[in-house]
């Protein structure tokens, strides 16, 4: 029998961004288990929803995460608006989905530029997060903040987006397009990166399903699972195509985001072209009594924000379940049987965010 | 403003397992557990979704109470089984991966708890 050993792996490596421990019982070169810790980083962001009105745990919900800080803001606003039966005004909706498809914009741009580099394209990584730069340029324009915007609130936005500005963003998408289809024709059609991709931390249909996968992992499993399916905001008044592939492989999940970013193009153009005129926020008064849990897709998959209040303007309870702690589960099952060379592709690929997953 | 019909079935810790079951062969995937503190209580809310169809299973239990592990039916469970145990200090009885309280390591041991009547076999008071 073949002698076993446990190589750690992280919490710090050249491909994490962020603190993820792997235990990985190996025998020779090939992984047989995976035991993830994390637990690096918890900053206790639940606790603070005690000592927090609820108006201002915005913007403690959108510091969860550094990367997708809008979606966390609208999610937590939509959870209050749910309970207390608060109808934000339409253009507030869309507001708010045109910076949601940014800010997707900006994490998978983001991601395939670390992806690259942790399979050694250089250049690709600089392209792809050139290209960030102009969403990121867009996103301070529009709310005065590149990472984390606070242009969310409950009962609608804070700030407007003027229809001569969304017309100067609509124009500019025609050249952001053009740039990301030259960039993802690399990611598809390379051959050096397909070698380095294809057949790499296999996870099939079923098991992403039953193990709780979402967002592009489960989806480059051939997974359809897209919250943005269920219409909230004012999703249900735009259409789109899911993204699925069926290879189930680093591959697959690299060709889904690649292909969401034209997605997200085409929300934002189509959210331009429908906005109406109107105001953008409601008052808000009283205090949420109720539970609710508010779902929505951020880029890295589904994410649900538990929200319950008693009346008072503290609430009683905020739980952030975010896309990568249930996509841990998942990872591990593509690492068994893989090679101790693939590991760092394979966890970049479900697009860790241990910020978010720590809280 | 459309509003998402979510259920919520409140069930006895002892026909946990029978009614996660029923989800299970019913191909619902597991979206989350989590807990609340709710006066000396725990609200353990059990979310699964199938055709974006959202529905819950909610046990109620005391600090002493163990409950049991879902990960043989749901191997992801571990995640939030783990998660429980390490801020609330609720036990789960037969995980699949049981980190032992060092999933999260918190300043605090079990910031949310509230602490249990009885000492757990082989813990310190």
């Amino acid at each position: 029998m073949t002698k076993q050993i446990i190589v750690p792996f992280g919490p710090q490596h050249p491909v994490l961004p962020e603190p993820i421990h792997l235990d990985l019982v190996l025998e020779d070169e090939r992984v047989i288990d995976a035991i993830p810790s994390i637990g690096y980083i918890h900053r206790g962001f639940e606790k603070l929803v005690e000592k927090r009105e609820y108006t201002e745990y915005v913007y403690i919900a959108e510091r969860t995460c550094g990367i997708c800080s809008f979606i966390h803001g609208a999610t937590f606003c939509q959870g209050i608006e749910q309970i207390m039966n608060i109808d934000v005004p339409e253009r507030a909706q869309f507001l708010r989905v045109i910076w949601s498809e940014y800010s997707r914009l900006h994490s998978h741009l983001l991601w395939l530029g670390l992806f690259a580099d942790s399979f050694g394209f250089e250049n690709l990584f600089m392209n792809a997060w050139r290209i960030r730069e102009r969403i990121l340029d867009v996103m301070e324009q529009t709310t005065g903040g590149r990472v984390i915007q606070g242009s969310c609130k409950i009962g609608g936005v804070r700030k407007d987006i003027s229809n001569e500005k969304l017309d100067e963003m609509r124009r500019d998408l025609d050249s952001i397009e053009s740039e990301i289809k030259d960039l993802t024709s690399v990611f598809l059609q390379d051959d050096s990166i397909k070698h380095r991709l294809r057949n790499v931390g296999k996870l099939s249909k079923e098991d992403a399903y039953h193990l709780g996968a979402v967002g592009p992992t489960a989806r480059g499993s051939g997974v359809a699972i897209d919250l943005r399916k269920t219409g909230y905001g004012a999703y249900g008044k735009l259409n789109f195509q899911l993204v699925t592939d069926s290879c189930g492989d680093c591959y697959g999940r690299c060709a889904v985001r690649a292909k969401e970013l034209f997605t997200s193009i085409d929300f934002i153009r189509q959210s331009i072209q429908k906005i109406p005129d109107g105001p953008i926020d409601v008052k808000v008064t009283g205090a949420p009594n109720g539970e609710f849990f508010a779902r929505a897709e951020q880029p890295r998959g589904e994410l649900v924000h538990y929200l319950k209040g008693n009346g008072t303007k503290f609430l009683v309870r905020s739980r952030i379940r975010t896309p990568t702690l249930t996509n841990i589960p998942p990872l591990v099952r593509m690492l068994q049987g893989c090679e101790l060379a693939d590991v760092p592709v394979i966890v970049l690929s479900i697009d860790p965010c241990i910020s978010c997953t720590e809280r | 403003m459309t509003r998402e019909i979510q259920e919520t079935v409140p069930v006895e810790v002892g026909h946990l397992i029978g009614k996660v079951e029923e989800f299970r062969d019913g191909s619902y995937r597991l979206v989350q557990i989590n807990c609340s503190k709710v006066g000396d209580v725990y609200e353990i809310n059990y979310s699964f979704d199938k055709d974006y169809v959202f529905r819950n299973l909610r046990i109620t239990v005391t600090a002493d109470t163990e409950i049991p592990s879902i990960s043989g039916m749901y191997w992801g469970a571990f995640i939030y089984e783990n998660e429980m145990h390490d801020l609330f200090g609720i036990r789960v009885k037969g995980m699949n991966i049981d980190f032992k309280g060092h999933l999260f390591t918190t300043a605090v041991k079990f910031p949310f708890s509230i602490a249990p009547s009885t000492p757990f076999k082989g813990e310190k008071p």
